[in-house]
C-alpha cells in the first residue's frame, strides 16, 4: 500500500528538522561545555584575589593558588614534545608519502594508527616502568620522573597526529610540481626539500598546531611520569626536574576537593583556561585549513 | 657536481628512513615487552575473578565489565547523534555561515582536552542533573567526547558515495530521506562503522573523562544498573601502577595487556573492515 504524498511530505519535513537539530547540537555542546566551566569556575574569581591567581606558588592547602607554575609546566612539556616530534614526524611523513615502497607503506600506516590507539594510561605505565629508569640512569637526576620523561612520552603520543596531517599536506601537493622539478633535472631529494615541503607548508603548520593541542591536553601520561611537583620550571635543569601541568593538577586534585570549595572552583578555572587555550589553537589550525582550501591545494575537511 | 647531488640525496634519505624506523621500533618493542611480561598472569581466573587482598591478588573482572558497560553506553549516546550530525553536514547542510559554525564547533570539540570533558561531565551530569558518579554520567561524558570523530567520519564516508547514486534516486522519484536511507547510507556503512569503532576504541581507553564521573578506586562487585558506580580498566591500571604500594609487577603488566588487547582488537577490526570493503567496492 503506497503512502500518500502528503504523509511523505510531513515525514520528510520532520526527519530533515531532526537531522538539522543533530547537526546544530555540536554548536550547542561547545557552548554548554563553556557554560558549565564558567558556572563552576567564576566563583573563584570572587573568592581569590587576582594577584594570588597570578602568583608563582601553588599550595591549595594554604589557599595559595598561583597558576603560573602550572601554566609554565604545561608550556615546558608541550614545547619540548613538539620540538622532538615535529622533525621526527615530518621525516616519517616524507618517508611514507615520497620514498617508501608500497609494501613498507602498508606496514607503516596501520602501525601509526596503533600508536594513536594506545591508551594514554598504558603509555604512562610504560613511562614509569621503562622510560623513567633510563632517564634517571642517563641524566644522573635523583628521580626518573621528570619533565624530560614527560616530554619523551608526549612526543611519541603527538607523532600520529603530526604524521597523518603532514602526510595529507604532502599528498595535496599536485603531482605536476614534482614533474616540473624533475624536468629541470632536480634530484628527488631536491624536489622534496625545495618544492614539495615549501608547497605543503600551510598543512604542516596545521599539523604542528594540532600536535600542540594534543600535547597540551594530554593528562594521564604527564600525571604519571612527570613527577607532579608544582614549582616554577625555571633554570637550565628544568627538564631534569619534576614538573606539574594544568591537566595533571585537575586530574590529581579534583577527586579530593570538597564540592563548592574555593579549591574546587579554582580547578574549574584551570579547566576553563585549558578550554580557551585549545579553542584558540584549534581555531587557528582550522582557519589555516580553510585558507588553504580557498587556495585550492588542501583537501582536509572536504 | 652530479655526484655530490646524489650523495646529499643518499644521506638525506638515510636519515629520513632512520626516523621512520625509529618511530616504529619502540612500538614493536613495547608491545612485545608487555605481552612477554603480562601473558603469565592472564589466565581465565585473572579476567573472571574479583580482585582480592587489596587488589594484589585475584582478577580484574569488575574493571573489565565496567569498561564493557561504558563502551556500550558510549555507543548508545554517541552513534545516533554522531551519524545524524554527519548526515546533516554531508546531505543537507547549505554552504552558509551556520554550517561553517558547526564545522568550527566540531573541530573544537575534537580538541577539548579529555580532562576538561571530565570537568564538564562532573558539572553537568554528576552535579547539575544529579546522576551522581554513575555509568550513565560516564557514558554521556565519553559519548560527547566521541561525537566529533563519528560526525567527521560519517560525513567523509557519505561524501565518498558518488553523486550519481543520489541523482538516480531523485530521478526515480525518491525523496532526499528515502535516498539517504535506502541508497547513500547503505553504501557508506563500512566507512561509518570504521569511524564508530575508532571512536569507541578511544573512549574505552580513556581515563581522564571518567575520573570524576564514574570510576571507582576499588569496588569488588558488578554494576546492577546504569546509576551504579563501577571500576574501569584504564583507571584500574592507573590505580595499581601509581596508588597501591607493593603491587606485584606481573599484575600490572597483565592488566595493561588486557586493556591493550581490548582496545587494539577494535583498532584491527576497523582496519580490516576498511580494507575488505575498499577491495569489494564497485565504484
Amino acid at each position: 500500500m503506497p503512502r500518500k504524498a502528503k504523509d511523505l511530505d510531513w515525514r520528510e519535513f520532520f526527519i530533515e528538522q531532526l537531522i538539522r537539530l543533530m547537526g546544530v547540537s555540536a554548536v550547542a555542546l561547545v557552548l554548554l561545555i563553556f557554560l558549565f566551566l564558567v558556572r563552576e569556575g567564576v566563583p573563584a574569581l570572587f573568592e581569590v584575589p587576582l594577584s594570588n591567581l597570578l602568583g608563582q606558588r601553588w599550595y591549595p592547602t594554604f589557599d595559595i593558588y598561583g597558576l603560573l607554575p602550572l601554566i609554565l609546566g604545561s608550556l615546558l612539556v608541550t614545547i619540548g614534545a613538539i620540538a622532538l616530534s615535529l622533525p621526527l614526524g615530518l621525516a616519517t611523513a616524507v618517508f611514507i608519502r615520497e620514498i617508501a615502497p608500497d609494501w613498507v607503506r602498508e606496514v607503516l600506516k596501520p602501525s601509526i594508527e596503533i600508536i594513536a590507539g594506545i591508551p594514554s594510561v598504558v603509555i604512562g605505565f610504560i613511562g614509569i616502568q621503562l622510560v623513567s629508569p633510563l632517564v634517571r640512569q642517563f641524566s644522573g637526576a635523583p628521580t626518573g620522573l621528570t619533565a624530560l620523561t614527560g616530554v619523551l612520552l608526549l612526543a611519541y603520543m603527538a607523532l600520529p597526529t603530526i604524521i597523518s596531517i603532514a602526510e595529507d599536506a604532502l599528498d595535496a601537493v599536485p603531482e605536476s610540481y614534482r614533474h616540473a622539478a624533475y624536468a629541470l633535472s632536480a634530484t628527488q631529494w631536491q624536489t622534496i626539500w625545495r618544492v614539495v615541503l615549501p608547497a605543503a607548508r600551510p598543512g604542516i603548520i596545521t599539523a604542528v598546531m594540532l600536535g600542540v593541542g594534543r600535547a597540551i591536553g594530554e593528562t594521564m601520561t604527564v600525571m604519571m611520569v612527570a613527577g607532579n611537583a608544582a614549582r616554577m620550571p625555571l633554570g637550565w635543569d628544568a627538564f631534569l626536574r619534576p614538573v606539574r601541568t594544568m591537566t595533571a593538577t585537575i586530574a590529581a586534585e579534583m577527586g579530593e576537593v570538597a564540592r563548592g570549595s574555593t579549591h574546587y572552583h579554582v580547578l574549574f578555572v584551570v579547566g576553563l583556561a585549558l578550554f580557551l587555550l585549545t579553542f584558540v589553537i584549534n581555531l587557528a589550525a582550522a582557519l589555516s585549513i580553510f585558507r588553504e582550501r580557498r587556495g585550492g591545494g588542501g583537501r582536509f575537511l572536504a | 657536481m652530479k655526484v655530490r647531488r646524489y650523495t646529499t640525496q643518499k644521506v638525506a634519505f638515510a636519515i629520513i628512513t632512520a626516523a621512520a624506523v625509529g618511530v616504529v621500533i619502540p612500538l614493536v618493542l613495547v608491545l612485545a615487552y608487555i605481552v612477554v611480561q603480562g601473558i603469565g598472569v592472564v589466565k581465565w581466573e585473572f579476567i573472571s575473578a574479583m580482585p582480592r587482598g587489596g587488589m594484589r591478588e585475584g582478577g580484574i573482572l569488575p574493571a573489565l565489565v565496567g569498561t564493557i558497560w561504558l563502551t556500550i553506553g558510549t555507543a548508545v549516546t554517541s552513534i545516533p547523534l554522531g551519524v545524524g550530525g554527519g548526515i546533516y553536514l554531508s546531505e543537507y547542510a547549505p554552504d552558509n555561515s551556520l554550517t561553517r559554525t558547526i564545522r568550527m564547533a566540531i573541530i573544537n570539540l575534537a580538541g577539548v582536552p579529555s580532562v576538561v570533558y571530565g570537568l564538564f561531565g562532573l558539572g553537568l551530569f554528576v552535579i547539575f542533573l544529579r546522576f551522581g558518579m554513575s555509568i550513565i554520567a560516564g557514558s554521556l561524558t565519553l559519548g560527547i567526547m566521541t561525537l566529533p570523530v563519528i560526525i567527521s567520519t560519517t560525513e567523509q564516508a557519505l561524501r565518498g558515495v558518488p553523486q550519481s547514486f543520489r541523482v538516480v534516486n531523485a530521478s526515480l522519484g525518491g525523496t532526499t530521506w528515502q535516498g539517504i536511507r535506502r541508497v547513500t547510507l547503505r553504501q557508506a556503512i563500512p566507512g561509518i562503522m570504521t569511524g564508530i569503532i575508532l571512536g569507541l576504541e578511544r573512549a574505552a581507553g580513556e581515563t581522564a573523562p571518567i575520573l570524576f564521573t564514574v570510576a571507582a578506586f576499588f569496588l569488588p562487585r558488578l554494576p546492577h544498573s546504569v546509576f551504579d558506580q563501577t571500576m574501569a580498566l584504564p583507571y584500574h591500571l592507573f590505580v595499581i601502577s601509581t596508588q597501591v604500594p607493593g603491587m606485584p609487577i606481573q599484575i600490572q603488566y597483565g592488566t595493561a595487556l588486557v586493556l591493550l588487547v581490548f582496545v587494539l582488537t577494535m583498532n584491527v577490526l576497523a582496519t580490516l573492515i576498511r580494507r575488505y570493503y575498499r577491495r569489494r567496492r564497485q565504484w
